[in-house]
């Protein structure tokens, strides 16, 4: 086994993860929801890659900038009208929700897709990769990676450097306070729901083209997402990153000693983690 | 015509009255005390003009249109602005980002900017990279009272400014009020101290139970009758 190469495909896998988990992590963050349906919600919008990129024969790149703005505004909406109703000092209902949101949308995606499993091509750039020092890389695990650290370079300016950033903080921590200063808490959730949903679009550019995907795939994406978020810490995105790599890094060791222990090492380091650090590696000062 | 009237205005929380049909006006330029004893229905009374409690929309009229009804950010856009009792600010915000925040839903012109606040307040422009809840109480309140001031209001509702501050601090604050009032703004402060209320005010309204007991100007009042508004006519006797 090279340890080197294996280190570095774990890192660049952590990056898929940290997009799949940066979604699910900024609506926590803001509104304390958590969305069961945000794995399916990947899958969905990998769907839609796939359908603009069958149906007008554009490139996955382009199919994913189509279908951002049309998550954004899915996303606005379904916060606006249905999740925003449910939040309050009960954590059960937009569990409740959402989980149910998770079937209708696995079944929606099996009437309209059927079972099988699909793929979006991204043509000659699959196989292509570049050599780092002595380690290969493929030329789209790296731009995941890329795409990872800076989707969460952006989040954090938003959240640290605008007005929209200070209204989604200042909302997390007291929305009524937040309505005295003019901020509407339902249009700030909606918001911030239709951002996670453009991350959700970005890793669904990647998980449709570097694997298979079928209607079912959404709740194994839930998972990955949780454990990046929770080993990382609740509230840093950086944290998340760091939380997907270490994931990524657990699972490819797993491989690499026994293929059949890839998913059962990622848990592993998520239960340890959890033993030794029940709040997770760098969580946040302020709760 | 005043700019901020209640009529009638009740309010409940669940099947709990806490207010009997207030009345009170407030006219523009004008600062206004109300006083009275804990549960007495000030800060429901503070709650409902902010829009933070909804209530029947003639109760509450500005500038003689209904607003009892409106949501808080609504009201804030009509240029009513609120320093909440227990200065909530933001904890995840520093104290300059509490003080923007303070303008993100009405950016109206007027003498209140960030600059125009640390010329009040001084020792928030050394603290202004500090998280918000790490300053004294004293300072907090300045905050509060800033991040309020940043809307530029034409009325500016301030409840219990002085709550669990030492004296020298409360009137440390209060210094800034001279200042204020010459931006132009109608103040309505709620204050447990009388005194104090006396000082700073026009007019006051002593409440009690949920009604208003006793209105009329600051320089006016007995002390007698105040302490009778404030207590209650029976307790007075045993006092």
């Amino acid at each position: 086994m090279n340890w080197l190469d294996t280190i570095v495909q774990g890192v660049l896998l952590g990056g898929l993860y940290a997009l799949f988990a940066a979604g699910l992590s900024l609506v926590f963050g803001i509104m304390r929801l958590v969305n069961l349906a945000h794995g399916d919600l990947i899958v969905l919008a990998a769907f839609v890659i796939l359908a603009l990129v069958t149906t007008l024969g554009v490139s996955p790149f382009v199919g994913a900038l189509m279908a951002a703005p049309l998550m954004f505004a899915a996303g606005w909406a379904l916060q606006y009208f249905l999740l925003n109703r449910t939040l309050g000092k009960d954590i059960l209902p937009p569990l409740l929700v959402t989980f149910g949101l998770s079937i209708v949308i696995q079944n929606g995606l099996l009437e309209g897709f059927s079972a099988d499993s699909r793929r979006v091509s991204a043509g000659s750039l699959e196989s292509a990769s570049i050599a780092l020092g002595p380690v290969n890389a493929g030329i789209m695990p790296l731009m995941t990676f890329l795409s990872a650290v800076a989707v969460i370079v952006c989040l954090n300016q938003l959240i640290y450097r605008t007005a929209v950033g200070r209204a989604f903080r200042a909302t997390s921590d007291d929305p009524v306070t937040a309505g005295l200063m003019g901020i509407r808490p339902q249009r700030i959730f909606a918001l911030a729901t239709g951002l996670a949903m453009v991350v959700v679009t970005i890793a669904a550019l990647y998980l449709g083209t570097r694997a298979n995907f079928e209607p079912t795939s959404g709740p194994a994406r839930l998972i990955y997402a949780f454990e990046a978020i929770i080993i990382g810490g609740l509230g840093s995105l950086w944290g998340t990153l760091a939380g997907g790599v270490i994931l990524g890094i657990a699972q490819t060791v797993g491989a690499a000693i026994n293929p059949e222990w890839q998913i059962l090492t990622g848990h592993l380091a998520f239960l340890l983690v959890l033993l030794f650090k029940p709040r997770g590696l760098f969580p946040r000062a302020v709760d | 015509m005043a700019l901020i009237e209640t009529k009638g205005l009740t309010a409940f929380y669940r099947d709990f009255q806490a207010l009997f049909g207030v009345d009170i006006a407030v006219d523009a330029g004008e600062t206004i005390a109300i006083i009275g004893a804990n549960g007495a229905g000030k800060t429901t009374l503070m709650r409902s003009i902010s829009g933070v409690l909804a209530n029947e929309p003639g109760a509450i009229l500005h500038n003689n249109e209904p607003i009892g009804a409106l949501p808080a950010p609504d009201v804030l856009a009509r240029g009513i602005a609120m320093v909440p009792e227990g200065r909530k600010l933001f904890p995840s915000l520093t104290v300059e980002e509490n003080l923007l925040v303070g303008g993100y839903g009405r950016k109206a012109q007027g003498q209140w900017t960030l600059e125009s606040l640390y010329a009040l307040f001084p020792v928030l422009k050394e603290r202004r990279q500090s998280p918000a809840t790490a300053l004294s109480g004293g300072q907090q309140q300045m905050v509060a009272i800033g991040r309020a001031l940043m809307s530029n209001p034409s009325v500016l509702l301030c409840d219990e400014i002085s709550l669990g501050l030492a004296p020298a601090v409360v009137r440390t604050i209060y210094a800034a009020f001279p200042r204020i009032r010459a931006s132009g703004a109608s103040i309505v402060i709620v204050e447990q101290d009388i005194g104090q209320a006396l000082k700073v005010s026009d007019r006051i309204y002593c409440m009690m139970e949920g009604r208003i007991t006793l209105s009329g100007h600051s320089s006016e009042l007995g002390h007698e009758e105040i302490h009778k508004a404030y207590f209650g006519a029976e307790r007075h006797e045993l006092a």
